[in-house]
């Protein structure tokens, strides 16, 4: 254990500490912006034109120009395929894992395999959502050293609290193409808490409520004399305003006779009407509906908020169970609630905080701008760590969301960090061998909460080799878990005698859905009981093979030891074991290996007082020798 | 509960502090984030008087400011100085920690 020393003043904080340009930046699946904390309070800072949020929407044009925001969504239309929107939903996924989302977006990708998604714009070029993702934070970039006179000292960037490593990573990976330095990823929520000042209060605890364009995030933080803990987490990223605007499109598309067969331009047409209407019965009862099709005859028709709740509201209701189990998982009654936030365009509308409210029992918070929440406590938080605000010393705590563990003999996970950790976090856990003369670990990193490794996922594996040839649990591997404070897993392994060591940094080629986080989180409470009975069988076939080997080998090397019908009682508890082992029983086996033991264990008695007999023979020899 | 010190520690400090300097006005414990169990311990020399809320005691002369939010976390601890073969060094007897990790600097509440 290493002890510390006094350092000189702000030493220790040097390493978070770059100055006073600093920004928060919200990375939307719709919007994008940015905000900087001017006079102890944070501001967006707008373009030029005055425009606060900048769609998430780069253009990129058959001559090599990239267009974003604004101008690239208007060129949409035209360049269906060439302009992509929500390239978040892609970040840190695989093709394979998008094909739902892909469904309903007019992208066409390089590859349908491969570890990242590309698309092919302009020119057949491949863009993956990284490059996009970056393209638009250079531009918030551009914007906010044009507003504050000079290069940024680093940025904040949210990103949903659902996130997993893959998707982390990929938002710092664009941070870094975009040339900002990524202080920290920020979970979305987490920076709306911080917007709404809530760490001015003594204490509470809050839900926030995040239902933006594309994805959903539920939160229950605490908050204990000014330091917060995020105390569950849940949500679905593949929920958002944008499905209430498909599903208004669609029904749209059919009325129009075009449900099947349709063009990319008036797909989008659709939607952007789609979204316009319900962005406009948020203050109105009725509007009317106006799209142009292909040929440029116009259609129309009316639109009642009524008939607009009555298509959104299952969708809207898949925000239930994601809230109960993050309650629950808080270990809380909504009525336990101080306030819950709401965060994101679509909380805007109405159905939606009625079903909030309905949900919670109470009326939501919503005096910040929903759109502007999350970049504006970002801007809270880069100013923290930039070390320039007056609350230098407020902590902020995430969690991890699901389970890590380590793959350990039969199959069985250990699980090293339990999910809703606070992160930054570690974990240190030693292992030994479980076979004489190996000479390596093989480390299986896993995610997830069932107790079997084939349930749970695969994150990575590597090897400790190299140890010296020792008799089983001689060897110990130290294993060390680190998740930083961007939710990135590192794993390092050292055996303690040879000093060989590994290490191994998870950054997995493709990410989970969140629909799979959700299920995976389903099953193990399904399979809960089932799984421990699974577990406890192969924790007992282990050790029965244990003593069964080592009773094998003892008769074959001291049969002579045996007393007269020893062998018999000895060998029929091993037949009654290996029938045990056969069976599903842990009982049955656990008690057949206590048998084992039993009928053994004058034998080994024996045996041991011979060695015994043995190592003192031969020191009183040694001595005898010693003293001549 | 008042943060104290071993007489050990404390004679080390002293020491330290006469070798930095006058310009030492005090020494800074608190908790931050960071580290592989979510906390931190800061102990710093200080140059200046310290700030209006933080809690200070006074150690034969040695002045210890402590914010009061670390405090909520530091309460009752007594502040050692341990020297082995391999290193020397202060270190944190905190009633409050839950756990602590290997390295030591980082502790659980």
């Amino acid at each position: 254990m290493s002890l510390l020393q006094i350092s000189e003043p702000g030493q220790a904080r040097v390493k978070e500490k770059c100055g006073g340009r600093a920004v928060g930046i919200d990375l939307g699946t719709t919007n994008s912006l940015v905000a900087h904390v001017q006079e102890a309070a944070p501001r967006v800072l707008p373009d030029p034109a005055g425009r606060s949020l900048l769609p998430s929407v780069v253009h990129y044009a058959a001559d090599g120009r990239v267009v974003v925001g604004a101008e690239a969504m208007a060129l949409a239309p035209r360049f269906p395929r060439d302009t992509v929107a929500s390239a978040k939903r892609f970040m840190g996924r695989a093709p394979e894992d998008s094909a739902a989302i892909r469904a309903l977006t007019p992208y066409e990708l390089v590859a349908e395999t491969g570890p990242v998604v590309r698309f092919r714009v302009a020119g057949g070029r491949g863009v993956t959502p990284v490059e996009v993702s970056a393209e638009i934070l250079r531009t918030l970039r551009a914007r906010a050293e044009a507003a504050l006179g000079g290069d940024l000292d680093g940025a904040v960037i949210t990103v949903p609290a659902y996130f997993d490593d893959a998707q982390r990573q990929a938002t710092k990976d664009a941070g870094r193409l975009a040339g900002l330095e990524v202080l920290r990823l920020l979970s979305e929520p987490t920076a709306a808490a911080l917007a709404y000042g809530l760490d001015k209060r003594s204490e509470g605890t809050f839900a926030v409520f995040d239902l933006g364009g594309g994805t959903f995030d539920i939160s229950v933080l605490r908050l204990t004399a000014g330091v917060f803990e995020v105390q569950a987490i849940g949500g679905d990223s593949a929920l958002g305003g944008d499905d209430f605007d498909r599903a208004l499109a669609a029904r749209f598309l059919a009325e129009l006779g075009l449900a099947g067969s349709r063009s990319e331009g008036q797909l989008r047409r659709v939607l952007d009407e789609a979204r316009a209407a319900r962005e406009r019965l948020t203050a109105a009862a009725a509007t009317t509906v106006r799209v142009a099709r292909d040929d440029g005859s116009p259609w129309e028709r009316p639109l009642g908020r009524d008939e607009l709740e009555a298509l959104i509201r299952p969708i809207v209701a898949r925000t239930g169970p994601p809230c109960r189990r993050a309650l629950k998982d808080a270990g809380l009654a909504p009525t336990d609630l101080d306030g819950v936030i709401l965060v994101g365009g679509a909380t805007r509308t109405p159905a939606v905080r009625a079903f909030v409210r309905e949900l919670f029992g109470r009326e939501p918070l919503a005096d910040i701008d929903p759109d502007l929440v999350v970049a504006l406590g970002a801007a809270v938080q880069a100013d923290l760590l930039a070390g320039a605000g007056p609350r230098a010393d407020v902590l902020l705590l995430d969690v991890i969301p699901l389970s890590l563990g380590l793959e350990t003999m039969g199959g069985v996970v250990e699980k090293l960090i339990p999910r809703n950790s606070t992160i930054p976090c570690g974990a240190k856990q030693t292992f030994t061998t479980f076979a004489d003369k190996q000479t390596g670990f093989d480390l299986h990193v896993v995610q997830g909460e069932r107790e079997l490794v084939a349930e749970c996922r695969s994150l990575a594996r590597f090897k400790l080799g190299g140890l010296p040839p020792l008799p089983a649990g001689m060897a110990r591997a130290e294993i060390t878990f680190l998740v930083d404070a961007d939710g990135i897993l590192r794993v390092s392994a050292r055996e303690e005698l040879s000093g060989q060591e590994a290490a191994i940094e998870v950054k997995p080629t493709y990410g989970l859905t969140d629909a799979e986080i959700e299920r995976m989180l389903l099953d193990s409470f399904e399979h809960a009981e089932a799984d421990v009975r699974a577990r406890l069988l192969i924790g007992e076939r282990i050790e029965a093979d244990r003593i069964l080997q080592a009773t094998r080998q003892a008769l074959a090397v001291d049969a002579a030891l045996l007393a007269p019908g020893e062998r018999d009682r000895i060998e029929s508890a091993m037949a009654a074991l290996l029938k045990a082992r056969a069976g599903e029983d842990h009982t049955a086996i656990h008690e057949a290996v206590q048998a084992l033991d039993q009928a053994g264990r004058e034998f080994a008695g024996r045996r041991m007082n011979r060695s015994v007999a043995a190592a003192m023979t031969g020191r009183s020899i040694d001595e005898l020798e010693g003293k001549g | 509960m008042p943060i104290t010190v071993t007489e050990k520690a404390l004679g080390k400090i002293k020491e330290l502090v006469q070798k930095r300097g006058p310009q030492t006005k005090g020494l800074r414990v608190g908790v931050k984030g960071g580290g592989c169990t979510g906390f931190q311990y800061l102990f710093e020399f200080s140059d200046d008087d310290p700030a209006q809320h933080d809690r200070v005691f006074d150690l034969d002369g040695i002045r210890i400011y402590c914010d009061p939010k670390s405090y909520l976390f530091l309460n009752g601890t007594e502040l050692d100085y341990v020297e082995t073969l391999m290193e020397s060094g202060f270190k944190f007897q905190n009633p409050n920690v839950k756990s602590t990790c290997g390295c030591g600097s980082s502790v659980a509440f």
